[in-house]
């Protein structure tokens, strides 16, 4: 099937439809197999066991802003070519995106108050990374709240391109400010500063999460690909009722 | 498996983590279930799209 053919959504829905069960078992695999290896690495020299908790932050932290990288790229598709399949996309990834980081803020704080002494401190990492949630609720709002399912679109496609500029800001907050929060220890020139018995579970986890991601972000754009058939089947239904009505 | 003196915080950590990732398992399961039986009922009633009277994918 040419890769073109995706953008018909019948099509995407045949495709989805094949590979969700197989993407939904490698996903089960890869968390087991990393989260074993996890529990079973050695405890950080410093940290102790609560680096165990970096095998949900870290994998969290970059799907939250993986989800939005996601969203901007579609909203680009929204915006210049008007491609539904490219809101739905946006639309799909958008609550998954925001659980990943509510997930990333929470697994931080909880990691931040035996490590740091505090739950919370508005340093530039924390508080960039909080306002990635807020942009997600910003998008979930305009979504869910738009009378019109188009100018919605076209609304969360614009706060989706104006908040992609926080998404450096995340990255190179640590590098930018003086921050509580840890400098960049994985992907740095000269190498991860990551004892691999420590690095290698991460990385695994990383996948798995990410597949993890990809399986409901196929999984909830399939339904939302439903939900506009019914829209459309309801228009029309009472679209027929008017014409015999009259 | 010793989990040291901040168990609870780990605990806590993964307690969430399978909470927040059933809760999103939960709602594409539930959503796609209704979603089709709102399709089929409307199927059921001979209500069709648009694309499938014009004979399109």
């Amino acid at each position: 099937m040419p890769v073109i053919d995706l953008a018909n959504p019948t099509r995407f829905l045949a495709l989805v439809n094949r590979v969700l069960p197989w993407l939904a078992a490698a996903t089960v695999a890869l968390l087991a197999i990393g989260l074993y290896r996890a529990f079973n690495a050695p405890d950080d020299y410093q940290q102790g066991a609560t680096v165990k908790i970096m095998y949900l932050h870290v994998p969290a932290a970059w799907l939250g802003m993986m989800g939005w990288g996601i969203m901007t790229i579609a909203a680009l598709g929204t915006l210049v070519w008007r491609h539904p399949l490219a809101d739905v996309t946006a639309k799909a990834a958008a609550p998954i995106g925001a659980a990943f980081t509510f997930l990333c803020l929470v697994t931080g704080s909880l990691w931040g108050r035996p490590m740091w002494g505090t739950y919370w401190v508005w340093d530039a990492r924390l508080t960039s990374e909080l306002v990635l949630l807020l942009l997600y609720l910003g998008v979930l709002a305009l979504y869910w709240t738009a009378e019109d399912p188009g100018r919605g679109a076209r609304a969360a496609a614009i706060l989706a391109l104006v908040g992609a500029v926080n998404l450096p800001v995340i990255k190179f907050s640590v590098d930018w400010w003086n921050t509580l929060h840890q400098g960049e220890s994985i992907f740095r020139s000269g190498g991860s500063s990551i004892d691999p018995s420590i690095l290698w579970p991460l990385l695994i986890t990383a996948i798995a999460f990410t597949l993890l991601f990809i399986t409901l972000l196929l999984a909830a754009m399939r339904n939302e690909i439903l939900r506009r058939r019914v829209r459309s089947m309801r228009l029309m239904q009472a679209q027929q009722f008017a014409e015999t009505s009259a | 498996m010793n989990l040291g003196p901040h168990a609870e915080f780990i605990i806590a950590a993964y307690a969430l983590a399978v909470f927040v990732v059933a809760g999103l398992a939960a709602w594409v399961t539930l959503d796609y279930a209704s979603q089709r039986r709102i399709l089929g009922d409307l199927e059921e009633r001979g209500v069709t799209r648009r694309s499938q009277r014009s004979g399109s994918p």
